[in-house]
């Protein structure tokens, strides 16, 4: 039977996962995302071949995470920033290895210590760009409590599909705020494509994703973080060999970047558009309902990005990006279009309000776009 | 309509609970939108405490309380902080044995602690009696949504007491506007 | 499946190793191949795993499933791996720099938890595929890359710290002492809960040569030479006698029964 939930984001992305059939947790408490850990440690114990354990530090957190990922188990952990700078050297590695798993941020204001009980989103760069090297990943980003739920099985399902660790990028208020929840019966659960125990662990079709295989499958596969082989043997030496696997990993998601997206826009044929992820995208919604000269482009997976969208808005002059950030996304879009692009950065834990971004609104409804 | 309610007062009087046990009650038993947000703090007992609950009969898309239209306060602190500043046309339900003074717009005085401690003999439950009374006197959401919210969300074996408390918030309230 | 032959352990396409001639790894590696052979272990049940260094790179020689993970946390991916799969047998590789120094904190907390698995820790006293680097088990007094005028702080004694840390199974060996290092192995997969098994290793390229020690069998001769069985060194202590500099005191540390995380049921 489905069910109705009166819940903290924090806990629907704990029950997102059990619903997606997650088995292992691996982490380390830290405000704001502590709640997560808590309801995967009260949760996993119930079920059949569930894990949880608290490990040393979030590099042990997610270090556990991937191995458990290893032994075919849909593996998580959770954090936030502080957290979830120590864990960029192994996100590197689950991206390099080419291991599934879903890593829970909930935002809060940095750098160092910073608000640890105060929302920010300033985690996005580092979430796209933060370990070492080049390479891509999938980051989702819930607005509702609803959301959290519904985001984080997706990430699991993507995580499988694409064979690389997802984000769900939430912050500080949306992990302690309470909002109903539907929680269906069952969720759609996407694994990874099958490989066959001769099958070259590392060895792909056109798909760019090798199949899986977990540890006692009979592949005997060699795991590395080291440049590899289709075997999975390293090869560090190769310009070769590094240029076409790395190529390979950025292009098995970037190349599928429209087909992974998801957004929501709202009054397309609007001068002023928003663009806006997160919990601003509230404030944003409750505007356009306010005033039907603006419209918005919601992302809800901003991360591989997906730029085409930016060509449906034909008469947009200006495109304003609200963010818990001094402009990040904001960056982002600025490279993919000609049109202005006005960063609406608020840092200190709170949201924009609805009147701070009508201001703004208003301001480049005269200015026609001008800068 | 966008109602937003303030609760506030200091830890361990279970301000947060009584946000969480009203917003659970209006989200599922009373079919309302809500968004139930708390100020987080290193403090945990004694500092102060406060709990936002927005409801609406439409989805909630700003999260924030910006100007409550009602508020439940449970110390002169927090009335100081919140109280002071309620609109004319709000409504505040205050703990008439903590706080001291009296706002410029409607209120109940609700001696919520004292009846809790001597007639109940657990002051823990004065935050139930001032969910009681906050529904009585603003009928934000119906008397039996209150119950039910209170009855899924108290630990097993305090069904009874819990549900004194909120009767006799109810009464305080009907006393009152009699 | 079953080894019908030893080297069915070895990853034959992988050979030959990278270690350096004279190196003491791959005595190590073929006792620990001799035990899991002798204990008839499934190879598709076991998993070998290991962080960073020329230890590390064990793993990839083994013909079971094998994680190669980064540097220092090779303990926390095998918690992984144990909890997902507690019916593996699960080994871990490492060296006394991603063991002791990167990894320490794991390592400790990997004892506490007493967690079902085998630790071979290779200590050849320097971080040897960087190019001789001092680590926290660089005897004070000798020299590395990092060290140019002598080590000067106190070393680490990893077997003492497994012990206060409650790993169930601590011994240490060197890789002159094939028999009873296999030996080890055999009891530390045999014991449940943590086992800890040192094996000081000679590094001629990066330790011995630089520290006039010599070449791969002087080095290994050294070892044997310095090396002093546990009993001796206690009754040493209890006479008051001073256990002579650089001695590598050898022997089982612990074999006890704490509770155990992770183990088979």
């Amino acid at each position: 039977m489905s069910q109705l939930e009166f819940v903290q984001g924090n806990i629907a992305c704990g029950k997102g996962a059990i619903a997606a059939g997650c088995t292992f947790f691996g982490g380390y408490p830290i405000t704001p995302s502590t709640e997560v850990a808590e309801y995967m440690a009260a949760a996993l114990p119930k079920i059949e071949g569930g894990c949880f354990i608290q490990m040393e530090d979030e590099i042990a957190g997610i270090a556990c995470a991937i191995g458990a990922a290893w032994t075919g188990a849909r593996s998580m952990t959770a954090t936030s920033g502080p957290g979830f700078s120590l864990m960029m050297e192994n996100i590197g590695y689950a991206f390099m290895t080419e291991t599934p798993c879903v890593i829970v941020n909930v935002q809060r204001g940095g750098p160092s210590t910073g608000q640890p009980t105060m929302a920010a989103q300033g985690d996005m760069m580092q979430a796209r760009y933060g370990s070492h090297g080049d390479y891509s990943i999938i980051a989702l980003c819930p607005a509702t409590v609803q959301e959290c739920f519904e985001l984080t099985v997706k990430a699991f399902n993507l995580s499988d599909q694409f064979r690389c660790p997802v984000f769900v990028m939430t912050d500080e208020i949306i992990g302690h705020m309470r909002e109903r929840i539907l929680i269906p019966d069952s969720v759609e659960i996407i694994r990874p494509k099958p490989a066959k125990p001769t099958d070259l662990p590392f060895g792909t079709d056109e798909s760019d994703i090798p199949g899986f295989l977990p540890f006692g499958s009979g592949q005997r596969i060699h795991v590395t973080g080291l440049t590899h082989d289709e075997r999975g043997y390293p090869d560090s030496s190769s310009y070769q060999r590094h240029e076409m696997l790395i190529k390979r990993l950025v292009h098995k998601i970037e190349s599928r970047r429209h087909e992974i997206a998801d957004y929501e826009i709202v009054n397309p044929d609007a001068k002023i558009i928003f663009i806006c992820y997160g919990v601003p995208a509230r404030t944003v919604q409750q505007l356009a309902a306010q005033d039907k000269a603006i419209g918005y482009l919601r992302l809800r997976i901003v991360w591989p990005f997906p730029e085409e969208v930016l060509k449906q808005f034909k008469n947009v002059t200006t495109f304003i990006v609200p963010e818990m950030n001094l402009g990040m996304i904001s960056r982002e879009i600025e490279r993919h279009t000609a049109i202005p692009v006005v960063s609406v950065g608020k840092i200190g834990g709170d949201l924009h309000t609805a009147q701070e971004l009508q201001e703004v609104a208003n301001a480049y409804k005269t200015a026609g776009g001008q800068r | 309509m966008r109602t937003e309610i303030r609760f506030a007062g200091f830890g361990g009087q279970g301000i947060v609970t009584a946000a969480v046990i009203f917003g659970k009650a209006a989200a599922i038993y009373a079919d309302k939108y809500v968004v139930q947000t708390q100020v987080y703090g290193p403090e945990a007992r004694g500092g102060s405490a406060t709990s936002a609950v927005v409801l609406d009969d439409a989805d909630i898309l700003y999260p924030k309380v910006t100007d409550p239209d009602i508020y439940v306060i449970m110390s002169q602190d927090s009335f100081d902080k919140y109280g002071t500043k309620a609109k004319s046309d709000a409504i505040v339900v205050l703990d008439s044995g903590l706080v001291h003074d009296r706002p410029n717009c409607t209120y109940y005085e609700v001696p919520a602690s004292r009846v809790a401690k001597e007639e109940l003999g657990r002051v823990i439950v004065a935050n139930i009696i001032m969910l009681g009374a906050l529904v009585a006197a603003t009928g934000v959401i119906g008397r039996e949504a209150l119950k039910e919210g209170i009855l899924s969300s108290v630990p097993k074996g305090t069904e009874e007491l819990n549900l004194k408390a909120m009767t006799q918030g109810f009464e305080i309230i009907e006393k009152i506007k009699a | 499946m079953k080894a019908q032959v030893k080297e069915d352990w070895f990853r034959k396409d992988r050979l030959p190793h990278i270690f350096c001639v004279g190196c003491g790894n791959g005595t190590i590696i073929n006792c620990v191949v001799d035990a899991v052979f002798h204990l008839d272990l499934d190879i598709d049940k076991t998993v070998f795993l290991s962080g960073i260094g020329c230890s590390s790179r064990a793993p990839g020689y083994m013909a079971s499933d094998s994680l190669h993970t980064t540097h220092g946390r090779a303990l926390a991916f095998a918690t992984g791996v144990k909890l997902g799969r507690p019916e593996f047998d699960v080994i871990v590789y490492t060296g006394d720099g991603d063991l002791a120094a990167i990894g320490g904190n794991h390592f400790i907390h990997a004892c506490r938890r007493n967690i079902d698995m085998t630790v071979v820790c290779m200590n050849n006293q320097i971080y040897g595929m960087t190019g001789g680097q001092g680590s926290p088990c660089t005897p004070i007094g000798k020299l590395s890359t990092t060290t140019p005028y002598g080590a000067q702080e106190t070393p680490f004694d990893l077997c003492e710290l497994a012990v206060g840390a409650g790993a169930n199974y601590v011994a240490r060996w060197t890789s002159y002492h094939v028999k009873e290092l296999r030996n080890a192995v055999i009891t530390g997969i045999e014991t449940p809960g943590l086992s800890f098994i040192e094996v000081l290793c000679q590094c001629p390229t990066s330790f011995g040569n630089k520290n006039k020690i010599g070449e791969g069998v002087e080095h290994a001769s050294y070892l044997r030479k310095n090396a002093m069985l546990l009993q001796k060194a206690r009754r040493m202590e209890e006479e008051g006698k001073k256990i002579p500099p650089e001695t590598f005191i050898v022997g089982e540390y612990v074999k006890r029964s704490r509770p155990v995380m992770g183990g088979k049921t």
